[in-house]
């Protein structure tokens, strides 16, 4: 990467990732949300190796969202250790990519979809720099590869729901991580899209990218995922009976 | 044209349209903000809660401003520590500490002799103010559209999805605090136009007539500010031509061109 902010909005120097590292392992974490004394997320241990497609799966509530926000720095860990990219939390998170569900974006806020995407650039940008003609080639691409082209220049508040997540999706690629946290890509949104996101997440893979996503389509599992990780109640627990396995994940 | 140039001979209406239309375009830019993030109720809070600052400057006979930048940001922060935790939720908290603070207010003023003096705090005084209030107000204008011109896309990402901005870094602790502050500040200008008590409508009514206009953020900045400019304007000339409270009629003005957007967008559905 060629471009380096020069006040970083973390206030330190983006550490590099360490190449031979897990994409993330995790030690019996246990996180929470600020301000609520229970425990979402308990004795999560896992590793999850370089380059590879992992599913979470679980019913809404199970905690995948959990492990996705507490991954992206989101939420505090409460006990356990989880290192990311080789590194604790927030030393590389430009390499390091979190694709937020629809609707905790402010879909009303007037800002067009080539802008939104633009934020996926920001964190090479940081503090007082403005992006520039790489920056601008970059999100093109992006849009391009989502087939959204066509919509750079309409604000958000004027899309669909499959139309949101493309974007999403778009500037989740424009960020160029090596890491990619997808929580609910796949939820509730049309064929075409469905189909454009499955190719998306294969072109990741095959580019050597870590993705997560959390889902709770079970039936593509083995085909398009490496491994998975399965969650109820903030618990990793087993595959039902006859459940698609694949690599471990897991650590006991 | 005689009716529009005739008080511009008049050097306090001059110095009056200067002030008001800076306090209208930091309020209108800035409430642009207030208005997408649905903060209009910190605006109505901060502006209530300047009144002690001024009461106390006032009796301690130093800058009225320099209480009322005190008081508001004091109470910014006081909002954003108490419901830090989600113990008290924001909206609660705005709800105790700009009432409390008002009260105080009024508490010290009923104990001092000179009622009448204060009512310029309540209500503004637009055609009153000085050299050193202009420039203080100048001040203000170039530190609030500087900082947001500065730091604009980052307000922007803040605003949209605040969740994706902390993971990439920003701290969206001190971008909420900066917000207050600069909310403060404006406060403070706009109480000089239009008083404690109508501030509000300087920061939300242009930025809201805007919104009913437009979906484009540039535009809603650029007619929030042509809008609230041109209420100062009108409303400096209707308190000179029928003797009106000057701050009184630059809301009416204000509010009167809220309520014409909201026709237009009425009747162009």
């Amino acid at each position: 990467m060629k471009l380096k902010s020069m006040l970083p909005y973390c206030g330190h120097k983006h550490a590099h990732p360490q190449l031979d590292a897990l994409a993330i392992e995790t030690w019996d974490l246990s996180t929470g949300y600020p301000g609520d004394s229970r425990v979402a997320l308990t004795d999560v241990n896992m590793a999850v190796p370089a380059g590879t497609c992992v599913a979470l799966v679980g019913h809404n509530g199970a905690g995948k969202s959990t492990l996705l926000k507490t991954a992206a720095g989101l939420l505090p860990v409460r006990s356990g250790e989880i290192r990311v990219l080789g590194h604790p939390l927030g030393h590389c998170h430009n390499r390091v990519v979190y694709l937020p569900q629809r609707s905790e974006i402010d879909w009303h806020f007037p800002i067009n979809v080539r802008k939104l995407v633009m934020s996926g650039r920001y964190v090479h940008l940081g503090w007082l720099r403005h992006p520039g003609q790489e920056d601008r080639k970059i999100v093109d691409a992006a849009m391009d590869e989502l087939d959204i082209s066509g919509l750079a220049g309409r604000q958000i508040s004027q899309l669909s729901g499959g139309q949101q997540q493309r974007v999403l999706l778009a500037r989740a690629v424009a960020q160029d991580a090596d890491l990619f946290l997808l929580d609910e890509p796949l939820n509730a949104i049309d064929v075409d899209t469905r189909v454009v996101v499955s190719r998306v997440l294969k072109d990741l893979r095959k580019a050597g990218k870590t993705v997560i996503v959390a889902t709770h389509f079970i039936d593509r599992l083995a085909t398009e995922y490496d491994g998975a990780v399965y969650l109820s109640e903030g618990r990793q627990v087993a595959p039902a009976a006859g459940g698609f396995v694949g690599m471990k994940i897991g650590k006991e | 044209m005689h009716w529009l140039l005739e008080p511009l001979q008049y050097q306090f209406i001059r110095s009056g349209i200067l002030a008001a239309s800076m306090i209208g375009v930091t309020c209108a830019v800035l409430g642009v903000y207030v208005v997408l993030r649905r903060m209009s109720n910190v605006g109505h809070a901060l502006t209530h809660s300047a009144l002690p600052g001024l009461v106390v400057a006032y009796l301690m006979g130093i800058n009225l401003f320099i209480g009322a930048a005190v008081a508001t940001i004091l109470t910014a922060f006081g909002i954003g520590f108490i419901s830090k935790n989600d113990e008290v939720y924001e909206d609660t908290a705005i709800g105790i500490m700009p009432t409390a603070m008002f009260a105080f207010g009024i508490l010290l003023m009923s104990n001092t002799k000179s009622f009448r003096d204060l009512s310029a705090m309540l209500f503004g005084n637009i055609l009153g103010v000085g050299t050193s209030d202009l420039v203080l107000i100048a001040v203000i204008a170039v530190i609030v559209l500087g900082v947001l011109a500065l730091f604009y896309k980052e307000f922007e990402l803040f605003s949209v999805d605040p969740n994706y901005a902390k993971t990439i870094g920003i701290p969206l602790a001190t971008i909420r605090y900066g917000l207050l502050i600069l909310l403060a500040l404006t406060v403070v200008a706009g109480i000089q136009a239009v008083g404690t008590i109508l501030t509000n409508a300087l920061l939300i009514a242009p930025a809201a007539s805007a919104r009913l206009l437009t979906n484009r953020l540039k535009t809603m900045v650029t007619i929030a500010a042509a809008l609230a400019v041109a209420s100062g304007f009108f409303g400096i000339y209707l308190s000179y031509y029928f003797g009106l409270s000057s701050g009184a009629a630059i809301v009416f003005v204000c509010t009167v061109s809220f309520a014409v957007c909201w026709l237009i967008k009425f009747f162009r559905r």
